[in-house]
């Protein structure tokens, strides 16, 4: 995609041209390009079965492409997955921990998937229990720990060897909003520790607080691509003003809501009005005669962008 | 030596080894099916009907049987931790996504699962030769090698076990194993001379895997050494190749979509 800007650039990690997964009839990814760049936190983000998932295990080596180049390090996963995967952290949107290992184990026996030897496995493992406050649960089993415990010891596992990139599947689906914040903080240190990080994500508060950059994916294509702010500048209004209507919006009159501000979307029961000012937005939609349940202002998210570029939202 | 000529593969090995140290237990119950026929059968039968003709000689049933059961045990051993463990990791334990997102490729996998499966054959069939030992059932020191030919038979059935449980669907589709695992014990030789079979269903049985199993570990406990035996392990290792083979490809097709 265009990335033309004239000043130095740092090295692409990630290297994707015309990247295509065709599962039988399926199109899963239907030729995409984009790079991460080293350093760089990268955000995939869209619905459920854009394309996030089956773009991620090509980059991790273990689903090989249907066509297209793909470069990691320099390098073809098809031909060097294992050195590749041996310098990349992955943790899956499924929890994949090790169920028959306490929490520390867990650790020690990945460390010796990666080759390390036992003493700098036993060390790095402390340092990582320690890192992610799960020191005290060291010796116990897994089952039993909370869902953001065994997201963290994921995560934990996933840096064993001290990885160039983290790539994460969804590493928040499912947690309360405090484990996920903890989450949050805990890559935004890795990352400036300098590690590159690739999320995918459904949501877009994650998307806009973590990444730097990120693409937007849908029906197994890129829509959009660029930093959150830069996104929103392109494809939202400044504000959105949300109007609320529990008996439908079927009946609203087309040029009304065109009246109201910059641009609209009509969903099931919520109008949502992109303007400049929302405020005023809302009294012209009053002067025009509608009478919704009730109506908000707020400043144009992700979310936005996404509904503006599919007619749809995120969640659907 | 393993651990540096594939060091994946052993970390593999290593990840059960792991999980086993506290579940020994479990191990450790495998080791009494064949003592139990061996007391059961060996003697008890061997009580009633004395002797058996063995290359020429008689033999005591006991001393007969033995070597059989060895050979057994060592393919339970293979056999149900690559079957019934493989399948769990596969179908609901996600621990090989996580193996396969290291350097671990699904050759390494499957050899390290292989050597698992292995240890347990060889751990199994070492106890029961000290039980031999112990009872005055070894005829010959060549049985002192019986815990390496019995890698041959795990390889074999561990290869076999696993390659056949990368089709199963669900546990009812065991079953299916142990109609298969049954006769081939009962039958293979293992309680009377494979030379009781008439014509035809006699090669049918001398090609059953436990039977050149059987040959490998009778003929060494009775310091018989004869030619056969080669060929016992040539057929064995075909097994493990093609089962391992077989093995890799499926975990390809199961895991790396």
């Amino acid at each position: 995609m265009g990335m033309t800007n004239s000043a130095p650039e740092p090295a692409a990690l990630i290297r994707a041209r015309g990247l295509t997964k065709v599962f039988g009839e399926r199109t899963a990814v239907a030729s995409i390009d984009f790079e991460v760049r080293d350093g760089e936190f990268f955000g995939f983000l869209g619905p459920n079965g854009a394309g996030k998932t089956t773009t991620m295990r090509m980059i991790a080596g273990v689903s090989p492409r249907t066509s297209g180049t793909l470069e990691i390090f320099g390098q073809d996963p098809d031909l060097h997955g294992s050195e590749i995967r041996g310098r990349i952290g992955v943790v899956h949107q499924q929890e994949t921990l090790d169920m028959e290992l306490s929490v520390r184990e867990n650790l020690l026996v990945f460390g010796r998937f990666f080759g390390m030897d036992r003493a700098a496995i036993a060390t790095r493992a402390d340092e990582l229990l320690e890192l992610f406050q799960l020191s005290d649960r060291a010796k116990d089993q897994v089952e039993p720990l909370s869902g953001g415990m065994k997201r963290r010891l994921s995560i934990a596992r996933s840096l064993i060897a001290s990885p160039r990139i983290l790539m994460l599947d969804e590493p928040t689906t499912g947690l309360d909003p405090q484990a996920r914040h903890l989450l949050w903080d805990a890559l935004q240190r890795l990352k400036r520790g300098g590690t590159t990080i690739v999320l995918t994500t459904h949501y877009m508060d994650e998307a806009e607080q973590l990444c730097d950059r990120l693409v937007v994916m849908d029906q197994a294509k890129i829509v959009a691509e660029g930093s959150p702010r830069q996104l929103i500048a392109e494809h939202a209004s400044r504000e959105v003003l949300e109007l609320r209507f529990p008996n439908g919006t079927e009946s609203i009159d087309v040029k009304v809501l065109e009246g109201i501000g910059d641009r609209y979307e009509r969903l099931a029961e919520r109008v949502i009005i992109g303007c400049e000012n929302g405020e005023a937005a809302h009294a012209r939609a009053l002067e025009h005669g509608l009478d919704p349940e009730s109506w908000l202002v707020r400043r144009s998210s992700l979310e936005d962008v996404f509904l503006r570029l599919t007619g749809r939202t995120l969640d659907e | 030596m393993i651990a540096s000529l594939a060091p994946r593969a052993f970390s593999v090995f290593e990840r059960n080894l792991f999980v086993y140290r506290r579940q020994w237990l479990m191990i450790v119950t495998g080791f009494f099916e064949p003592l139990f026929f061996l007391l059961g059968i060996g003697y008890g039968v061997g009580g009633v009907i004395g002797t058996i003709p063995y290359g020429g000689v008689d033999v005591p049933y006991a001393a007969f049987v033995a070597p059989a059961l060895l050979a057994s045990a060592a393919m339970n051993g293979a056999i149900f931790d690559s079957t019934f463990n493989i399948f769990y990791k596969l179908k609901y334990g996600k621990i090989y996504d996580a193996i396969l997102s290291t350097p671990v490729g699904v050759g390494d996998l499957a050899v390290g699962e292989l050597l698992w499966s292995n240890l347990r054959g060889v751990i199994y069939a070492t106890a029961f030769l000290i039980v031999m030992l112990v009872l005055g059932l070894v005829q010959s020191p060549l049985a002192l090698l019986t815990p390496v030919a019995v890698i041959f038979i795990g390889f074999s059935f561990g290869a076999a076990g696993f390659a056949i449980t990368t089709h199963m669907r669900s546990w009812k589709d065991f079953d299916f194993l142990f109609i298969i695992l049954t006769p081939l014990f009962l039958f293979s030789a293992t309680f009377y001379p494979v030379e009781i079979y008439p014509g035809a269903l006699r090669w049918i049985v001398e090609l059953s895997p436990l039977t050149r199993g059987t040959h490998l570990v009778r003929s060494l406990c009775f310091g018989d050494l004869n030619l056969l035996m080669l060929g016992d392990i040539a057929y064995l290792s075909a097994i493990s190749f093609i089962g391992y083979r077989h093995a890799v490809r499926r975990l390809g097709v199961l895991l790396l979509k």
